[in-house]
C-alpha cells in the first residue's frame, strides 16, 4: 500500500496503490488525514487507478476522508475506480453521498 | 452433493493474514476457470469473512481462523470461515446493511457485500462459542477459448 499526493492550487490529489483492507486501513487513514491537514484543500481527489483490491474497510476510509473534507467545507471526488473496488462501492451505496467515477471525471 | 476437491487452512487472527487468505483461496479456485469479476467477488467475500473473525470474533486476543474451501457439484465454490470467538447475539440484525458494533473504523457492510457477491451465505453463531460463515458461489461454465 502506497500513498502519493500532488497539489495543484486548492486541489489535492491522493493516489492510493496496492490493496486496501483492514490490515492497511489505519496507517493509510492517518497518512491521508495528515496530508489533508497540511494542505487544507478545497478539493480533494482520490485517484484509485492503482488500487488492486479493496473491501469494506475501504468504504470506512473513504467515508472518513469525506467527513474530513465536509468539516473543512471542501469537496471529495473519487476517480479512476477499477472494476473490483467499483463493485464494492456500488454494493455499499456510498455513491449516493460521494461523487464516484470509474474513469477520468467528465469522460 | 459431490465433492471434487477441497482444502483447509488455519491461521492466527493477525491482520497480515487477510491478504494471505484472499490469495490462497484465489489460487485454489483457479482450477474453476472463473472470470476476473467472479474471482474479484470471491476474494472480496473471503476478505470480509476473515476480517470479521480478526476484528469482531477475537477483539482483544489472537485466536485461530479456520477455513475450508471445497469445489462441489462440478462448478460450485464453497467457502467456510470459522472462529471460536465471541459469537453474535442476533445474527439477523448483524446481517442488516450498516449494522456494526465496530464504530468509526467499520461501515457495517461486510455481510451485505458477502450476500451480494456470493449466491448463498449462511451464518451460524453462538455467543461465547463462535461463528461459522458458509458461502457458495456457482461458477458459470464458459465456452472454451478458441
Ligand atoms: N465472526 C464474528 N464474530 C463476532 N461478531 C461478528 C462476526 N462477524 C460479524 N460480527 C458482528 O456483525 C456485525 C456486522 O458485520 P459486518 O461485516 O456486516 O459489518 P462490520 O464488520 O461491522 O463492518 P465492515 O464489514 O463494513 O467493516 C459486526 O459489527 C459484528 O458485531
Ligand atoms: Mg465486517
Amino acid at each position: 500500500m502506497k500513498l502519493t499526493s500532488t497539489q495543484n492550487g486548492g486541489k489535492l490529489t491522493l493516489t492510493i496503490s496496492g490493496e486496501l483492507d483492514h490490515h492497511e486501513a489505519r496507517a493509510l487513514c492517518v497518512e491521508m488525514e495528515e496530508r489533508i491537514e497540511e494542505v487544507l484543500p478545497r478539493d480533494c481527489v482520490l485517484d484509485l487507478r492503482e488500487l488492486r483490491f479493496m473491501d469494506s474497510s475501504g468504504i470506512a476510509v473513504i467515508l472518513k476522508v469525506y467527513k474530513h473534507m465536509n468539516a473543512l467545507g471542501g469537496r471529495l471526488t473519487v476517480i479512476n475506480v477499477p472494476d473490483q473496488p467499483l463493485r464494492v462501492l456500488d454494493a455499499s451505496g456510498i455513491d449516493r453521498m460521494i461523487e464516484i467515477t470509474a474513469g477520468e471525471p467528465g469522460s | 452433493m459431490k465433492e471434487l476437491n477441497s482444502m483447509r487452512l488455519e491461521f492466527p487472527s493477525r491482520s497480515a493474514n487477510e491478504g494471505f487468505a484472499r490469495a490462497a483461496v484465489a489460487a485454489f479456485a483457479a482450477q474453476l476457470d472463473m472470470t476476473l469479476t467472479e474471482l474479484g467477488d470471491v476474494k472480496t467475500a473471503v476478505s470480509e469473512a476473515v476480517t470479521n473473525c480478526i476484528v469482531h470474533a477475537y477483539p482483544d486476543m489472537i485466536g485461530t481462523v479456520h477455513m475450508r474451501v471445497r469445489i462441489v457439484d462440478e462448478e460450485t465454490l464453497e467457502i467456510q470461515v470459522k472462529d471460536k470467538g465471541r459469537g453474535i447475539e442476533d445474527v439477523d440484525r448483524a446481517r442488516e446493511p450498516l449494522f456494526t458494533t465496530g464504530g468509526e473504523d467499520r461501515s457495517g457492510m461486510g455481510f451485505t457485500i458477502m450476500e451480494s457477491f456470493m449466491d448463498d451465505v449462511k451464518v451460524r453463531s453462538k455467543p461465547g462459542a463462535g461463528t461459522t460463515v458458509t458461502m457458495r458461489k456457482k461458477i458459470e461454465k464458459r465456452l472454451p477459448a478458441r
